[in-house]
């Protein structure tokens, strides 16, 4: 795993230091002993010498563990973290650099770029106008809560700004890892079918939000938006789904409103009194 | 494959606490609900092992059955899979049990 930021040489390592700015990073000594550790004991030594120890332990403790680390960094500073996720090819990356022209000067935002390899859409965002920090997972299928410290200790975010994780493009892996992310969205798109729900249903339980992307495509696809939110619904009740088309910018101000109101119900929705 | 990177973690955890004895078994609880396959896990912990105090251990896992609650008819529903329909025609069910990943237990010494 590595990161790097577009435009610098070389790579950032995974646990840089954290910023020499004087205040007190949350992520600092997060690699203590014992945090996962509270139900272990050991018992019943067998004949052949074995001892059978017990732990009763989640598995993803460790990455939970720097998953609420993360959280409470995001929090302290009131920066919220969005989590993207779709299959390779739904306009996500489309989706963010139009979010990120569209909301700037009203919100600061920052964009980590997960993927297996290359800078392509770093670059892509970076060029959309603002800070971006790629984290390149090399064989990994999905981006856990320590690669997303690291990012964040490199990104630096303004108290809040609003972070948009993008992802490895994978319906399955990124299901599974917490990263402190504030919500998670799933990017569909026209294009795929609209049985993905079903297929992929531990990826939609998991969702706060799902955006069909590729409106515009609609009239020339094979794509039922009502049977696709129904599947949606059939594994998480009552998720909230909205219809975009990045590219032609239908629907995206119901997207930016639902940002708007991860900070609060009280938030303005920052875009929709500049259209 | 996350089952990867799941393994990985339940080896870690496992390596940590046997503090250097041998692992001669180890027990994970993998509820039927999780996307996580258990052949997958199988094969990655030899992978994962080798070379630790733990290589050569024997995985063995634990798969829970899924099971939900019905808010519409108040009853408690088996489950398979993730699409949460009651034999009553609602969907509205809260998911119960089948989403355990836990490591149960190890053997050492």
């Amino acid at each position: 795993m590595r990161i790097g930021v577009p435009g610098e040489e070389g790579a950032t390592p995974h646990h840089p230091h954290p910023p020499a700015d004087g205040r007190d990073h949350a992520h600092g000594g997060a690699h203590g002993h014992g945090h996962d550790s509270h139900d272990t004991h050991e018992h019943g030594r067998a004949g052949d010498g074995d001892a059978t120890v017990t732990l009763e332990q989640r598995v993803l403790a460790k990455n939970e563990l720097l998953a609420e680390e993360n959280r409470a960094w995001l929090a302290e500073r009131g920066v919220v973290a969005v989590n993207l996720m779709s299959s390779p090819g739904s306009g996500k990356t489309t989706l963010l650099e139009r979010t990120v022209r569209d909301l700037s000067g009203r919100r600061e935002v920052a964009v980590v770029e997960g993927d297996q390899e290359t800078m392509l859409d770093a670059d892509r965002i970076k060029r959309a106008g603002c800070a971006v920090v790629q984290v390149n997972t090399g064989a990994g299928c999905h981006l856990d809560a320590g690669m997303v410290r690291g990012a964040l200790t490199a990104l630096r975010p303004s108290p809040g700004s609003l972070v948009l994780v993008e992802n490895v493009g994978n319906l399955v892996c990124p299901a599974l890892f917490d990263l402190g992310e504030q919500s998670k969205v799933v990017i569909i798109s026209v294009t795929e079918g609209s049985d993905k729900p079903l297929k992929y249903p531990y990826m939609f339980a998991a969702a706060d939000l799902v955006l069909i992307n590729k409106i515009d495509l609609l009239p020339h696809v094979d794509f039922d938006v009502d049977q696709c939110v129904r599947y949606a619904r059939s594994v998480s009740p009552g998720l909230r789904v909205l219809t975009v088309s990045a590219t032609t910018g239908e629907g995206m101000d119901d997207w930016y409103a639902w940002v708007a109101r991860q900070y609060g119900p009280d938030a303005q929705a920052p875009v929709a009194a500049a259209r | 494959m996350h089952e990867l990177a799941i393994t990985q973690s339940v080896v870690d955890a496992v390596c940590e606490k046997a503090a250097g004895r041998p692992v001669h078994t180890v027990t994970v609880r993998v509820g039927a609900l999780t996307a996580v396959v258990p052949d997958s896990m199988r094969f990655c912990f030899d992978l994962v092992t080798a070379g630790t105090v733990a290589e050569g251990a024997r995985l063995q896992i634990e798969q829970p059955g899924g099971s939900g609650h019905c808010r519409a008819c108040d009853t408690d529903i088996p489950l398979d899979g993730l699409v949460l329909l009651c034999p009553c025609g609602s969907a509205d069910v809260r998911v119960v049990s089948g989403r355990e990943l836990q490591i149960v237990s190890m053997k050492v010494g």
